[in-house]
């Protein structure tokens, strides 16, 4: 009688697997940048073109890095959260303005404020193509030392915030220098 | 008048076609590397598709890196290196075989042996049913007369 069994087994197997595979979202590619240092860069500032922001900027603090562009409409439901992470957490968040102009980045910051500690202006991608960024909105969390520890591709909501990078700033805070 | 149409609107194709960026190379061998590498990597937004075919903006800024690194002088494996690196193995349309990927390659060859075992074992069970005993049979017999 148990024979009879494992064929249901079997399937029930197969199934369950194929079933948690369905809740797998293909868009979410794992970065092979979490646990490696931040890749290195040096490129202008949004506001002022003569000023370079380079990587020894981000390091000292757990920082977030915001890859976002005025023409990215889910970077607009994104905005309040990183502005919350950035004024009531306290966490310096970097901008990379990805594929952008200045102009109508500067113009959607007016719009929907700035909260940025800076911004890096990367209009042709190229600093954007060393993070392994590849849509928009992106958000990746350093620790002190600027090493990548936390990628989320898509924008972050409140769930986001609660559950996962908040918890993280605190627990890297937290870590001796 | 028809025809002077018809020959105009043939010939359309040949200077419609939209404006396709041209990637200088020094050799040819250049450019038969850069056509099979860009056939190789995935698109990571059209995930369905290579960066030669995609029409993303993404596949677009990779084939220009691609088109970069192999002037640069750099060989198909330091290519496929610098994107794996940056993007991961998803990048590419044939996955490693590693630890994290053994299930993935050899998952279906395993069900396919458990398959045969289930199978194996069904038909040997049949076998070993006991036929109808003499008495059976000649049951059976009695009611097929009547």
């Amino acid at each position: 009688m148990k024979q009879k069994l494992i064929p249901l087994l079997i399937f029930l197997l197969i199934a369950s697997v194929l079933g948690v595979g369905l809740t797998l979202n293909p868009r979410e590619v794992p970065s092979p940048l979490i646990g490696k240092p931040a890749p290195e860069f040096t490129a202008p500032t949004l506001y002022e073109p003569e000023r370079t922001i380079s990587r020894a900027d981000l390091l000292g603090d757990v920082v977030a890095v915001n890859v976002f562009a005025s023409w990215c409409v889910a970077c607009r439901d994104e905005h309040p959260y990183i502005m919350a992470l950035a004024q009531h957490y306290d966490v310096p968040v970097y901008g990379l303005n990805y594929k952008d102009t200045r102009q109508a980045a500067t113009e959607w910051l007016a719009q929907m404020g700035n909260g940025y500690a800076g911004i890096i202006y990367d209009p042709a991608g190229k600093v954007g193509l060393d993070w392994g960024v590849y849509g928009v909105p992106e958000t990746f969390i350093l620790d002190r030392r600027g090493v990548i520890r936390y990628k989320r591709i898509g924008a972050i909501d409140a769930r986001l915030l609660k559950d996962e990078i908040l918890p993280l700033v605190r627990q890297l805070r937290a870590e001796a220098p | 008048m028809t025809r002077l149409l018809a020959s105009i609107l043939l010939l359309l194709p040949l200077v419609l076609h939209a404006a396709a960026p041209v990637y200088p190379f020094e050799t040819p061998g250049q450019e038969r590397r850069f056509h099979a590498l860009t056939q190789e990597l995935r698109c990571l937004v059209c995930q369905g598709e290579s960066i030669a075919s995609s029409n993303a903006e993404l596949a677009a800024d990779l084939r220009t890196e691609v088109h970069r690194l192999i002037l640069a002088g750099k060989s198909d494996e330091e290519v496929v290196d610098f994107l794996v690196a940056r993007y991961g193995d998803f990048v590419l349309f044939k996955p490693p075989v590693k630890a994290s990927t053994y299930l993935l390659w050899f998952g279906p060859f395993a069900l396919l042996l458990v398959g045969i075992g289930v199978l194996l074992g069904v038909v040997r069970q049949r076998r070993a049913t006991p036929a109808l005993s003499a008495e059976e049979r000649a049951l059976l017999d009695e009611e097929g007369r009547e």
